[in-house]
């Protein structure tokens, strides 16, 4: 078994995603390509030879050398304050994956698709939604994306577009647009009832986001019925959500 | 060879040389796990250890609950890059779980309620190396961290500490868990950085 080569990985575009989230466009000689839910690890060097590492989600599929992440800046982060701040086109970062084989949806898979995202948790999943496109699969696919409010919606422009066999509704936590029967409140068991599908079309459920968020969108999946191994779940960041 | 990242400058902190390279200090506790919490019951909570002459050893919580318990102060380090210094749980010895197991297996596939699964060579599972814990930090343990009890397996990246544990299966053969299967390293020392296939 090969180890999993440290590549270079030099950016070529940066674009804001909300105020506090960057889209980094990569590109990584040789990239193997990866599956849609999969990540990469990324490692800073600084001058003085220290490093640190992080992981991030791949947001779409891969495009020939090019990879693209978004990344959410944590106040006092040492890692994601550089890529959403400090790193500029020319700049370069090392890159190893892809990594993770459980939490990733394959083109041919048939089963109904439910994603549950909260904040940057959504990166996984736009793969998918990314990837279903891609293929042209059919597969019907409903998102459910927890936000704090309608400022922090990433890819909001392309959720936007109308898309046949995907279904999107916004979870705000903190302040809903005007307009909405919906109050801003954390993630409910209505939300999955009238949000998601029934148990009974057995449907691949992915949840991603905060450790918090994922642990009660899962419960209440399981609440609703359905079976736990048709519950992947990925959790970033602390406890505290 | 390494490739500098330009305004890279990072954040140090004197760790007394207690976290493992590519780790950082966690102030939190992070949950990592691959499905949904499952939630046992302690009436039917039972642990088991299964050795390769099919002979089963058995406690149900009561039992386990009265076996002589210890408080181990430990590092933690998740694959996912957190470390945690001087953790402290509250459970039980693998050694006095194992005291009246027979066996000449090699290997130890841990099982866990929901499915989970992961190996590790048994001897890396004694001489106070690892514990089934029921506490941590002087509280129950919540079904988020693995509670009623898990495996703590101190000296190995944190997902061999299976959570939820159920039973220990005594193997003369190596038979790589869920994540080891996934990519991820069959052993996983964190001191010489094993996170994939292949480190
Ligand atoms: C498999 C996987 C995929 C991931 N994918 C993405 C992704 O696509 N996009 C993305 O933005 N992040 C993603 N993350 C999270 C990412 O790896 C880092 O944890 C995050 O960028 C913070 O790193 P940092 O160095 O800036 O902060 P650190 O220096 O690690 O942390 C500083 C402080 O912030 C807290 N903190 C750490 N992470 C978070 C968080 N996520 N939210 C709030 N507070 C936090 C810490 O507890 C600490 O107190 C992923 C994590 C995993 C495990």
């Amino acid at each position: 078994m090969r180890r999993l080569a440290w590549r270079p990985a030099e950016l070529v575009h940066a674009a804001a995603e909300t105020e506090t989230a960057r889209t980094l466009r990569l590109r990584v000689p040789d990239w193997p390509g990866h599956l849609a839910g999969q990540h990469v690890d990324v490692r800073l060097t600084a001058e003085d030879g220290y490093t640190a590492q992080r992981s991030y989600s791949v947001a779409g599929p891969a495009d020939g050398d090019l990879i693209e992440l978004t990344v959410e800046t944590v106040q006092d982060g040492e890692v994601s304050p550089y890529l959403t701040e400090e790193m500029r086109v020319g700049d370069q970062v090392e890159i190893r994956g892809p990594v993770g084989g459980w939490f990733v949806w394959r083109p041919e898979s048939r089963a109904p698709v439910l994603l549950v995202g909260g904040g940057s948790g959504i990166v996984p999943l736009m793969a998918m939604i990314r990837t279903r496109r891609q293929a042209g699969s059919r597969v019907p696919f409903r998102l459910l994306y927890s936000v704090r409010d309608p400022g922090r919606r990433y890819y909001a422009e392309e959720l936007r577009r109308p898309e046949p066999g995907l279904d999107v509704s916004y979870l705000y936590t903190r302040s809903a647009p005007e307009g909405l029967s919906r109050p801003a409140r954390r993630i409910m068991l209505d939300d999955l009832a009238e949000g998601g599908w029934p148990a009974s079309f057995e449907p691949d459920c992915y949840v991603c986001g905060p450790t918090g968020f994922v642990e009660a969108a899962a419960d209440l999946l399981l609440a609703l019925g359905h079976a736990p191994e048709r519950i992947r779940t990925e959790r970033f960041g602390p406890t505290g959500g | 060879m390494s490739i500098i990242s330009r305004g890279f400058r990072g954040r140090r902190r004197d760790d007394g040389g207690r976290v493992p390279p590519g780790q950082y200090l966690a102030d939190d506790f992070p949950v990592l796990s691959a499905g949904p919490t499952p939630r046992v019951p302690l009436d039917r909570w039972e642990f088991a250890i299964d050795t390769e002459a099919e002979q089963t050893h058995r406690w149900s919580w009561e039992e386990f609950m009265a076996l002589p318990a210890e408080t181990p102060t430990v590092d933690i380090h998740c694959v996912t890059k957190w470390s945690k210094l001087d953790t402290t749980w509250e459970g039980v010895s693998l050694d006095v779980l194992f005291e009246d197991v027979e066996t000449a297996a090699e290997y130890a596939l841990v099982y866990s309620y929901g499915g989970y699964t992961t190996n590790l060579p048994l001897e890396d599972l004694l001489d106070g190396k690892a514990w089934i814990v029921h506490r941590f930090d002087g509280e129950e343990l919540e079904p988020r961290h693995g509670g009623p009890a898990r495996l703590i397996v101190p000296h190995l990246y944190f997902w061999k500490s299976a959570k939820w544990v159920r039973g220990i299966r005594l193997l003369n053969e190596d038979w790589p868990g869920f994540w080891e299967t996934a990519g991820y390293h069959n052993y996983g020392d964190p001191w010489r950085e094993q996170r994939y296939e292949g480190d």
